[in-house]
């Protein structure tokens, strides 16, 4: 048994997790690799199966190249196991555990739908967590209309399968996402009728002017950027600021939506509205940090709830470390560099070490970036104005907004999780996923001034994926390739 | 001018003790140091059980409680209104099931002593069994039927009763600690100091919780409460195939154990919103809230013998909390006679919920100085059961209080 390379799990194969993996591997450390999907390269670089290759992947994916090159050195080295197709479902503090880390993560692997799925322990010296984050959509009367569709689902039915989600599509929302969805949309073949921004020029213009020197690192940004733009042009497809889809329209599906201006918090301005003729919708507020499994090991959260990490990408949690988007939501260059200095730190080097020296570079850069996003595209209170009493807030459950502002008028209550128990919003099979965030706003905005007062979060997620509670009866097999074999606790 | 009462806990135990004493015309205060429902009572499941006791006080105090939920449940409604969330009270009647032969001759004993204690406790067959649950799996040696064995939502029953309480005049204050004891100059306990000031009752009563035995030290007269961690699985909705509360036999041997390991048994059912809910653990490893992996595998196989469909069913969520564990197993109910003027309602354990409302009647009873429907010196803080472990437990005060300054900062 050689016990002397350090054994590093890296959760998560997209740009971060890629990134982290190849740098623990550069210094040395045996490396295993889990993604729940069956491809590398994430939500990012989601792409056609290879059974179906296509030589216009290059033309769909900002830094295709980096992917190759990154996924190839990964899956060609004996020193990196990928294991695909694997959910992590729990991470749990394990003292007794060979691994450093002191951390037990508990693993099924096979197709989520399929039976026989493996269940794994495994116990390394270091973990990093590159989990990624999903969509965040806000609300709006017919969003759970067939034909609605997250940005970031549409971009996966485009990249993934290559099919279009409408004929006249509409895309809406907050934030720089807008435009690769747009892109990719009149890619496969959609009328893009138009983009709809909420922010203004204003709001814009905080953002990304105040220090425009430190955009200069980020110029492979701005060509991204300016890349998607040229496509817009070359597809005509208008791009209005200060206006939002305010609602959906449709009896089995969308037929139509009202589009309207919106003031500089998101409100509704009334003798706006305009109806347009769609089959499709894309929406997309900008996205939430995937932070289960962290908090499961234990790591701490900053205000704006991310992963709290230090300058090796550090969590407080000994051996686990954080990078991308659940260190703060700033793209593939930022994931990329926090990636790699993550992978580094966790087989044993330094932040100041030379191997990641551009890393660290590129990553202020893109930190910077990261805020002046946020700065010009955030979510803004006033949007809470476009709901009606019938809204659905909470799809799995079905729960209206007019539930939810009953509940908490009735009961007075000022408990997240009572309030959730009392309406069941966010307790279906999502766990809040898709609504957690939105549900916490509004009831917090129904309670008046104090707020919600139980410190109750909609990110905490023991159990971090469904498990069939046969796979949770049956004992877990122990990780064959481990360096620490542990003995295994069965049901009792 | 209205005597009044200081509650500290706005758990389920808190609420109702508050709701009764307000009816009565007490002045009465609840006090919190989180939110309404905000620990055990939002993280149980809820259960209304005569099922789960042996012939004792316990029972007598379940039956009590059983007696006054219909009533209660009825007039919460008519009074709250509509708007209000449904409290999901459901009579829908407990079944325990033995799955080994000596389990069933424990089961049939233990029932026929539950029988001769007034609990409608029906032995019935294996076939009569999966006539009442068809999806009951191959292993059943023998069933015992419980009508009288109910559920309710927990979090908004605790909801329910503290927003009738206000409706009644009581008043309450969350996010508000109890930061030490208030005494007048002859060394009388006459209040609490919160970060709001100092709050005079002239009873206080402690309904804390597993948090009870912290507050009841705080204030000088340590009661040996201690915390019991359960943990609870959550499958997604499905179609509703369990309509009772399905109980493993051996859940009645865990409730009544003192062993601090993990113990699991289960028990299982379908909630009003379809999902499916299976617990529970058993295990005494301080206020450490994290979820064990182990202890859910082993709720798993249980419920999985009992109905083997679940195999397949998918696991959402899991949920854990903390029972208030009395080492002589019994509720503390009345006031202290070491300190007067504070009173306790704690301990109940797994069976708070079902138990709050009978614990309720019996607080106000003794405070006004009625004669209570049932005996309530089985539950006083001077029952013979509980002295060796009250001095214990005034022992372990002294030796933290001992402890040096700078480990206590």
């Amino acid at each position: 048994m050689n016990t002397s390379r350090t054994d590093v799990l890296v959760i998560g194969a997209g740009p971060a997790g890629l990134a982290a993996a190849r740098a623990a591997r550069a210094r040395g450390a045996s490396v295993t690799m889990l993604d729940s999907s069956d491809q590398l390269g994430g939500q990012f670089w989601r792409h056609l199966p290879p059974e179906r290759p296509s030589a216009n992947e290059r033309m769909l994916h900002h830094g295709w190249v980096k992917f190759r090159e990154l996924s190839e050195t990964v899956l060609s080295d004996d020193g990196c196991r990928v294991i695909r197709g694997a959910q992590v479902w729990a991470i749990e503090p394990d003292s007794t555990s060979a691994g450093a880390a002191h951390l037990a993560v508990h693993v099924v692997v096979g197709e989520p739908d399929g039976t026989g799925r493996r269940r794994l322990v495994l116990t390394p010296d270091a973990i990093v967590l590159a989990t990624g984050a999903h969509d965040r959509t806000l609300p709006f009367p017919g969003w759970d209309l067939p034909g609605v569709f997250t940005g970031g689902a549409a971009q996966a039915l485009a990249k993934g399968e290559r099919l279009a989600v409408g004929q006249r599509v509409v895309v809406s929302g907050a934030g720089p996402f807008l435009l690769p969805v747009a892109a990719s949309l009149a890619n496969t073949g959609s009328d893009v009728v138009g983009v709809y921004e909420a922010n203004r020029v204003p709001a814009l213009v905080r953002g990304w002017l105040p220090k425009p020197w430190e955009l200069a690192g980020a110029a492979g940004k701005g060509t991204e950027l300016a890349g998607y733009l040229a496509g817009h042009l070359r597809h005509r497809i208008p791009y209005r600021l200060g206006r939002a889809v305010v609602a959906a329209h449709g009896t089995d599906r969308v037929e139509a939506v009202t589009i309207a201006a919106v003031t500089p918090d998101w409100a509704p301005i009334p003798g706006t509205k305009q109806r347009i003729e769609v089959d499709a919708v894309c929406v997309s507020h900008g996205f939430t940090p995937r932070l289960e499994l962290a908090i499961a090991a234990g790591c701490e959260l900053t205000a704006e709830r991310f992963v709290q990490v230090d300058d090796s990408q550090h969590t407080n949690v000994h051996g686990v470390f954080a990078a991308g988007e659940i260190t703060g939501i700033g793209g593939v260059d930022l994931a990329l560099a926090e990636g790699q200095i993550a992978g580094h730190a966790a087989a044993g080097g330094l932040a100041a070490d030379t191997e990641v020296r551009s890393a660290v570079r590129r990553r202020r850069t893109f930190r910077g970036f990261a805020r002046r996003i946020e700065a010009a595209h955030g979510i803004r209170d006033g949007w809470p104005a476009m709901l009606t009493d019938d809204t659905i807030v909470c799809r799995c459950e079905e729960v209206s907004y007019g539930t939810l502002c009953r509940a908490t008028d009735a009961t007075g209550s000022r408990s997240l999780r009572a309030l959730k128990l009392s309406t069941r919003a966010g307790l279906g099979i999502c766990q809040g996923r898709i609504c957690g965030r939105t549900i916490e706003a509004l009831l917090a905005d129904r309670v008046g001034d104090a707020g919600l007062t139980d410190g109750v979060s909609t990110d905490r997620r023991p159990i971090a994926a469904p498990i069939r509670l046969g796979e949770l009866a049956d004992p877990a097999h122990p990780d064959p390739a481990s360096q620490h074999p542990v003995p295994l606790k069965g049901p009792k | 001018m209205a005597s009044s009462v200081l509650i500290v806990g706005a758990g389920i135990i808190g609420a109702a003790c508050a709701r009764a004493l307000a009816m009565a015309g007490f002045d009465v205060t609840v006090v919190d140091r989180g939110t309404v429902a905000g620990g055990t009572s939002s993280a149980c499941e809820g259960n209304l059980l005569v099922s789960d006791k042996g012939p004792g006080h316990e029972l007598v105090l379940a039956q009590y409680a059983t007696s006054l939920w219909k009533q209660t449940v009825s007039d919460l409604t008519e009074q709250l209104g509509d708007a209000f969330p449904s409290v999901e009270y459901d009579p829908k009647g407990g079944l325990v099931v033995a799955t080994t032969g000596s389990g069933a001759q424990a089961l049939l004993d233990f029932a026929a002593s539950q029988r001769g204690a007034g609990v409608d406790a029906r032995v019935i067959e294996p076939d009569e069994a999966r006539r009442l649950e068809p999806d009951l799996g191959p292993l059943a040696e023998a069933a015992v039927h419980y009508p009288e064995d109910a559920q309710v939502q927990p979090a908004i029953a605790t909801e329910a009763l503290i927003a009738s309480a206000r409706r009644f005049g009581a008043r309450v204050l969350e996010n508000t600690p109890v930061l030490g004891p208030v005494h007048d100059s002859s060394g009388v306990l006459i209040g609490i100091g919160s970060p709001a000031g100092h709050i005079r009752a002239e009873r206080i009563l402690i309904a804390a919780g597993p948090w009870s035995g912290e507050v009841a030290r705080m204030l000088g007269a340590p009661l040996p409460v201690r915390p019991r961690r359960g943990e609870l699985l959550v499958t997604t909705r499905m179609r509703h195939r369990i309509f009772h509360k399905v109980y493993d036999a051996d859940y009645v041997g865990a409730v009544g154990s003192d062993d601090s390991a993990l113990q699991t048994s289960s028990v299982v059912e379908s909630t009003a919103s379809g999902t499916v809910l299976i617990g529970s653990s058993r295990q005494q490893v301080g206020f450490d809230s994290r979820m064990r992996v182990d202890a859910l595998s082993g709720i798993a196989a249980k419920a999985i013998r009992l109905f083997p469909f679940l195999a397949d069913a998918a696991v959402m969520r899991s949920y854990g909390g903390f029972r208030p564990f009395m080492p002589d197993h019994l509720p503390v109910i009345g006031e202290d006679p070491r300190m007067p003027g504070l009173w306790h309602a704690t301990g109940h354990e797994g069976a708070g919920i079902g138990l709050s409302l009978a614990t309720a009647e019996l607080i106000r009873d003794l405070m006004l100085g009625a004669d209570p429907a049932i005996d309530a010196a089985p539950f006083s803080v001077g029952r013979a059961s509980l002295a060796s472990h009250l001095s214990a437990a005034a022992g372990d005060a002294v030796a933290s209080n001992a402890a040096p300054r700078d480990a206590v900062a």
